[in-house]
């Protein structure tokens, strides 16, 4: 589903340069759920948005869904990434002024759907996270646990190939974590392919695979044997 | 522009966003609102003072004679020069196509009037048809003086509002019989003038009539003469300075007066004295719209401040936008698509809030310096316009750079 050969980044700040990602080659098969691990500074939440077409490599390549991502020109970045990702963030990111809802089907009105589809799509999507009867509140009238809930719903509107989520849990309460992660095990279970960017160890151990990044390379890979969160909850 | 979906996401935001959509609304309508106000108030005072000033035709020449002033071609000076009906004729005669109205007036000294037993002392002239014109007076009762009167030396008669109220105290006066020096007129008709009491003030005979009557010969005192319209004031001034010239050096020639005596023969453009009241008017034209281009402009400034404003407020949105898969175009279009929409409902509004408000209080505060407050409403409607333009160049270049900001950047705005 993703492959990654050589990829390099690095940020100019005034005269200085940092060089953030040294060279990373992944992959990630089809309904793999992997955790990106490390500490601050070790590069992954800039992985994270290089795979998320948010920001561009220096070099490498970089193959989504058997797709080049390479060249890309905001028009064609913004549509890739509307037909293959969907993007959870610590910050839920969810637009203040809209209901649940409307935030749910606004990536469907960027697909060009009709009012009525969008609508159905959105509501079916927030009775998945169990929030049907709180569609119509405004995002300051939910708990972090449920605004989550509401952007992970959000981000399975527009059925992308990838979901990636940059600290999910990492403005919420040890209960409501585990109750995101058990919907987002949940949902890989369904077959999607799920990438996290955690720098906690617990919520990395929920997924199936744990990356380590250090200083822009990957210092190790391995399959773990992944822990429900449901047991938690 | 016509994309339903478009339209009500845009619904949506300004429903949603109402202090905003307010605030960018409340400084365009009310730029527009002071902006049509002013302007109505400027063209009300233009109206005003130039309804003070029409007492007469505007641009009227007037011309009367006195004694002469300088020796000339071995004749003393305070010769006294008295204009004749040929004078008269002779310009009216070769200046036929440039003049629209034209009189001789012969004065009749000690006009004392009498009706019954009551009495008084009136200007009395004798004059010809058009003076009523010439005076801008209209007519109350009656008929004015006509040309068959004037031929036919008629004894008649019309009088001004204020006469026709001494005399007959409310009396019906037309058909009645006055005596004017002792000889009997009969009144045709009552005049009002726009010069108010005093020119009403008077009594007007046929020219012939009162010069047979009251010994007047061949002598007229003075002539009045208005020009045909120019197009504009410029070319009504030089016209009627040209008139003025010509007939200047005409009659001197006729009644051997020096060219440079000015007390002999003196003539009245009424245009030169309007110049400085036309100067006036446009003093006033250009102040009003001096203070409406820079409410227009304070306007500009507003609109477009909120338009910086709200667009940065809205850099997070449109990174969320923007990774949930808005293109760029579509971003600008969006921010475009709300500010000219908003702008243009609060621009009509402030602009028919604003014609309503001078139609309504419009007749209240009437004065004499201000008649008739009102717009033109394709200035107020181009201004409404330029508003809306310059609220979407405002805010065009804030979301146009917003739109192309990484998604990244736009999400890490806090």
């Amino acid at each position: 589903m993703i492959e990654i050969k050589d990829l390099h980044k690095s940020y100019k700040t005034g005269s200085n340069s940092l060089h953030v990602l040294k060279g990373i080659n992944f992959s990630v098969a089809e309904g793999e759920l992997v955790s990106i691990m490390g500490s601050s500074g070790s590069g992954k939440s800039t992985l994270l948005n290089i795979l998320g077409m948010l920001d561009e490599a220096d070099s490498g390549t970089y193959t989504l869904d058997g797709v080049p991502i390479k060249n890309l020109n905001e028009k064609i970045a913004a549509r890739y990434r509307n037909k293959f990702l969907g993007f959870i963030f610590q910050s839920f990111n969810l637009i203040s002024y809209k209901s649940a809802v409307d935030n749910v089907a606004l990536p469907l009105y960027y697909q060009g759907l009709k009012r009525k589809e969008r609508m159905d799509r959105a509501m079916a999507y927030l009775e998945k996270v169990g929030l049907t009867d709180w569609a119509q509140h405004l995002p300051n009238e939910l708990s972090g646990g449920q605004k989550q809930r509401v952007a992970i719903a959000r981000a399975l509107a527009s059925d992308p190939k990838v979901l990636l989520a940059d600290e999910p849990t990492g403005a919420l309460d040890t209960k409501t974590s585990y109750e995101v992660m058990d919907l987002i095990q949940k949902i890989n279970e369904e077959g999607r392919t799920i990438l996290i960017v955690t720098h906690e160890h617990d919520i990395a151990e929920m997924t199936k695979r744990i990356v380590n990044l250090k200083d822009g390379v990957i210092i190790d890979d391995n399959k773990v044997d992944q822990i429900k969160a449901l047991q938690y909850v | 522009m016509f994309d339903l979906e478009r339209w009500e996401e845009i619904f949506d935001t300004i429903r949603k966003n109402k202090l905003r959509t307010f605030l960018t609304g409340l400084s365009v309508a009310s730029g527009i609102f002071i902006l049509v106000v002013l302007l109505g108030i400027g063209e009300g005072m233009r109206n005003g003072i130039s309804k003070e000033f029409e007492g007469d035709a505007a641009n009227i020449l007037y011309i009367w004679t006195g004694p002469t002033s300088v020796e000339h071609k071995g004749l003393n000076p305070g010769r006294i020069i008295r204009l004749r009906n040929s004078d008269f004729q002779t310009i009216s005669q070769k200046y036929e196509d440039d003049l629209e109205f034209r009189s001789s007036v012969y004065r009749i000294w000690n006009g004392m009037v009498t009706y019954k037993k009551e009495s008084g002392s009136y200007r009395v002239e004798g004059v010809l048809p058009d003076y009523q014109f010439l005076e801008n007076s209209s007519m109350v009762k009656g008929r004015y003086l006509n040309y068959t009167d004037h031929e036919n030396y008629e004894k008649v008669v019309v009088i001004g509002n204020r006469v026709s109220n001494d005399l007959f105290k409310g009396a019906e006066p037309i058909g009645k019989y006055i005596e004017v020096s002792g000889i009997n007129f009969k009144v045709v008709g009552v005049f009002t003038d726009p010069g108010g009491e005093r020119e009403e003030n008077r009594v007007y005979v046929p020219l012939s009539t009162g010069q047979r009557v009251f010994n007047g010969s061949n002598y007229i005192n003075n002539m009045a003469f208005t020009l045909e319209k120019a197009d504009n004031f410029e070319a009504a001034l030089a016209a009627s300075n040209k008139f003025s010239a010509e007939i200047d050096q005409f009659l001197k020639e006729q009644h051997v007066v020096a060219p440079e005596d000015t007390r002999a023969i003196t003539i009245n453009n009424s245009l030169e004295n309007a110049k400085r009241f036309y100067d006036l008017m446009d003093m006033i034209k250009f102040f009003f719209w001096g203070v409406g281009i820079c409410t227009i402009i304070a306007g500009i400034v507003g609109v477009s401040n909120i338009m910086l404003i709200i667009v940065k407020e809205r850099t997070r949105e449109i990174g969320v936008r923007k990774a949930l898969g808005a293109e760029p175009l579509s971003i600008v279009g969006m921010v475009l698509h709300e500010s000219i929409f908003v702008t243009a409902i609060a621009g009509l509004i402030g602009l028919i809030s604003s014609l309503a408000l001078l139609e309504l209080v419009g007749p209240i505060i009437e004065t004499e310096f201000i008649a008739n407050p009102a717009v033109d409403f394709r200035v107020a409607l181009t201004t409404v316009i330029i508003l809306i333009v310059a609220g979407a160049l405002a805010g065009f270049f804030p979301a146009y750079r917003a739109a192309r900001i990484k998604p990244i950047v736009a999400l890490r705005d806090e």
